[in-house]
């Protein structure tokens, strides 16, 4: 049996129409899409269909869509954009959730290091966030508020209709990291009501490298990278034209696979279901509902994640202590460790993400193996064979 | 089989690796990493550090093994660096290889890899193993290459490591190794060795120790063997028995440093003569074997790592202690360091020295 793969949030693997669309045009189309002559315009088209096609996805205006090198680079854009876009009125404080994707948090972190203050939104025993407490975090100078739409590491979605018309009572700025949900959940401008929202095209059956900022238009955002007026003066830098054909063949394919979420869900169902039944000890972390359909984050109480990351890759199935980021660091999960979880809960949690070409035959031969492999750990660990 | 070999970047445990893929076991590469790797700009002493893992992430890529780099830095600091500056602390000389093998490699790394379905272990270690056979317990011997022998920083294994243990290249000179790494297109193959303290950086140990506990770092006196006060010391923990170089005085008679009494700050220098001595006790004496070869023994005993071997008779003492009584004089015999006792090339055990 070859190898299955369970970490679809950390990135996914590139749809075979994707890769044949980015084939073609990385033959065919070699223009500069600011070259004024038939080679640019051909990028310039090649491009245009890309941004149709996310502003498509998310009910949006093409001309609110900007091309970034990814998710972190969307983010950045986003809040450091806002941020320096507002301070002029003065508006100088920031507010995030406690869960938020490293590219947020570090990057507000940055910004207080730089005059800014922010508060950070916790969440409760489930992972989500109460829009009461973000109503109170909110002042006069608030100038933006972040909170990711789908949890990376848990899946919970958090209520961003509400968040982002209690920031607007406030007339602040509402941007949403929706790196996760892309593709698992509808990501709607007009149902979110937001302002901002990131995405990255490798979470989506795209290639790495790639993503976008949807900017509501009127929102002002300053440019972070500055030299040309590509991408509306907001993004400088000759734009990366295959990868971001790509992204818009996997925006397109978002909207074709509609059918494969429920089947995704219910493999995920498959999956959790088994392992909770089949393994002594271990515990769901979580809201089981309120979350998109490919993720399940689960604890084995007692056994090392990263020890069972290891033996899980030996056998042929990978999946991610959490974050992927976060990969040979000692830090506990942030996002569990916000939940109110032991550092020991934080540190036996494994998270299984599912996607596009998942089995029923592969769900079940990992829920065959598991019991055995954890077993194997559960004994080494109480060990003391010195 | 299958067996892990704990790989840390160098051509030593890369040329393991090698042996063991050639022979046709199942092998699994683990690294280990130990400390802060975030100080970009900070040397380090050439082993486990970001670059060495990248290296054996490389080596196991050539070799077509998995790879896989466990976060050992919490037990890293539990088991070694903070004996380490506790010793120095205390006017000990530690040896902080012997733990990072025994309660490290042989103990956290070994029951990861038993947690993965391994049968052994496996280092890059210049020793040889033969194992228990129903008769003779299992044992450890020196490496074939004299020069690179480390027969003693392993003398604390028991025989449950060493049950546990391979060691790949004990059979080989560096040379050989090396050709071997070239031979095999190990991307290791040319890579200086390692030298220093791997978790020290800039190799200033003075300095890290202070980092880690700065009460140490208080000036105390310099008396010679009369007691007579004739300088001072910045911390007793810059000083090594037999040192004389940081003393900062002017004797026509060269002076070393002879004792170091932490409890009340004070450094007592002599004559090259003075660091003679032909007597210690050590503690904490583990017996490879399982038990000691008698009551009292003759055997070849080495003091220091690269000390030439000496003779000598060891008597047992109680709570795991013995008394040695070289037939010669050895110099400089530094608290903090090992004994290692020897039968020809086979370890038989050793201890700390007092």
């Amino acid at each position: 049996m070859g190898h299955i793969y369970l970490d679809h949030n950390a990135t996914t693997p590139v749809a075979p129409s994707v890769a044949a669309t980015m084939a073609s045009s990385l033959e065919s189309v070699f223009g500069n899409p600011s070259s004024v002559h038939r080679y640019g315009q051909h990028a310039k088209i090649a491009m245009d269909e890309a941004r149709i096609a996310v502003a498509h996805l998310l009910g949006a205006s093409p001309t609110e869509v900007v091309f970034t090198s990814g998710g972190s680079e969307s983010d950045n854009l986003a809040l450091r954009g806002v941020a320096d876009a507002a301070a002029s009125s003065g508006r100088r404080h920031l507010v995030m959730s406690a869960i938020e994707h490293e590219a947020v948090l570090h990057t507000v972190q940055a910004l207080t290091k730089r005059g800014w203050t922010s508060t950070v939104v916790g969440v409760d025993a489930r992972g989500i966030v109460d829009p009461a407490r973000v109503a109170e975090a909110m002042r006069d100078d608030t100038a933006l508020v972040s909170v990711m739409h789908a949890n990376n590491e848990i899946g919970t979605v958090q209520p961003i209709p509400e968040l982002a018309a209690i920031t607007h009572e406030r007339r602040a700025v509402f941007h949403t990291d929706a790196v996760q949900s892309v593709g698992k959940i509808p990501v709607h401008v007009g149902t979110l009501g937001v302002d901002l929202i990131s995405l990255s095209a490798h979470k989506f059956n795209g290639p790495k490298g790639v993503g976008a900022l949807w900017i509501r238009r009127g929102t002002r955002v300053h440019a972070q990278l500055t030299g040309g007026k590509q991408e509306r003066n907001r993004r400088a830098g000759t734009e990366n034209v295959t990868a971001i054909v790509g992204l818009g063949a996997a925006a397109q394919l978002v909207a074709t696979k509609q059918d494969a979420v429920p089947e995704i869900t219910t493999l995920r169902d498959r999956l959790e279901t088994g392992i909770l039944a089949a393994v002594p000890d271990t515990a769901l972390n979580g809201d089981p509902t309120t979350r998109v359909g490919n993720t399940t984050n689960i604890s084995f109480r007692g056994v090392e994640a990263e020890s069972l990351l290891i033996a899980l890759d030996l056998e042929g199935i990978a999946v991610s202590t959490g974050s992927a980021c976060s990969s040979g660091t000692l830090e506990p999960s942030h996002v569990l460790r916000a939940m109110g979880f032991s550092p020991h809960r934080t540190q036996n949690s494994i998270r299984f993400s599912l996607g596009l070409g998942n089995t029923t035959d592969e769900i079940d031969r990992v829920v065959s193996v598991l019991p055995g492999v954890v077993e194997r750990l559960r004994v080494a660990a109480g060990g003391g064979r010195r | 089989m299958k067996v892990v070999v704990a790989m840390s970047g160098g051509v030593d445990s890369s040329v393991a690796a090698l042996q063991l893929v050639e022979a046709g076991h199942e092998v699994i590469g683990l690294s280990m990493q130990l400390y802060d790797q975030q100080q970009g700009t900070t040397q380090f002493g050439g082993c486990c550090s970001l670059d060495d893992l990248h290296d054996a992430r490389r080596t196991a890529g050539v070799l077509g093994i998995p790879h896989y780099i466990m976060n050992f830095e919490r037990q890293f600091d539990a088991t070694v660096v903070s004996r380490f500056v506790r010793e120095y602390a205390d006017g000990r000389t530690p040896i902080p290889c012997v733990q990072c093998n025994a309660d490290l490699k042989f103990a956290h790394l070994l029951d990861r890899a038993i947690a993965l379905g391994a049968d052994y272990v496996a280092t890059g270690h210049y020793v040889r193993s033969s194992p228990a056979d129903g008769i003779h317990a299992a044992r450890l011997q020196r490496g074939v290459d004299a020069k690179k022998d480390q027969s003693y920083f392993l003398f604390s294994l028991t025989q449950n490591q060493l049950s546990r243990a391979l060691f790949p290249i004990g059979h080989l000179n560096k040379r050989e190794v090396r050709a071997l790494a070239k031979s095999a297109s190990l991307p290791v193959a040319d890579k200086p060795d390692s030298q220093e303290l791997c978790f020290v950086p800039n190799g200033n140990t003075a300095a890290f120790i202070e980092t880690r506990d700065n009460s140490v770092a208080r000036s105390g006196p310099i008396q010679n063997r009369d007691g007579q006060q004739v300088g001072q010391h910045a911390g007793v923990h810059r000083y090594t028995v037999g040192q004389r170089k940081g003393l900062g005085l002017s004797t026509h008679e060269p002076l070393y440093v002879v004792n170091i009494d932490a409890p009340t700050n004070t450094l007592t220098v002599g004559p090259q003569s003075a660091l003679q001595q032909t007597e210690l006790t050590a503690s904490s004496v583990n017996w490879i074997a399982g038990h000691p070869p008698g009551p009292s023994c003759q055997t070849t005993a080495r003091i220091r790592h690269r000390h030439p071997d000496a003779t000598a008779q060891v008597e047992l003492l109680p709570k795991h202690r013995v008394s040695v009584v070289f037939d010669r004089p050895q110099r400089a015999i530094a608290p903090g360091q090992a004994v290692v006792f020897y039968d020809g090339d086979t370890v038989l055990g050793g201890g700390w020295i007092d």
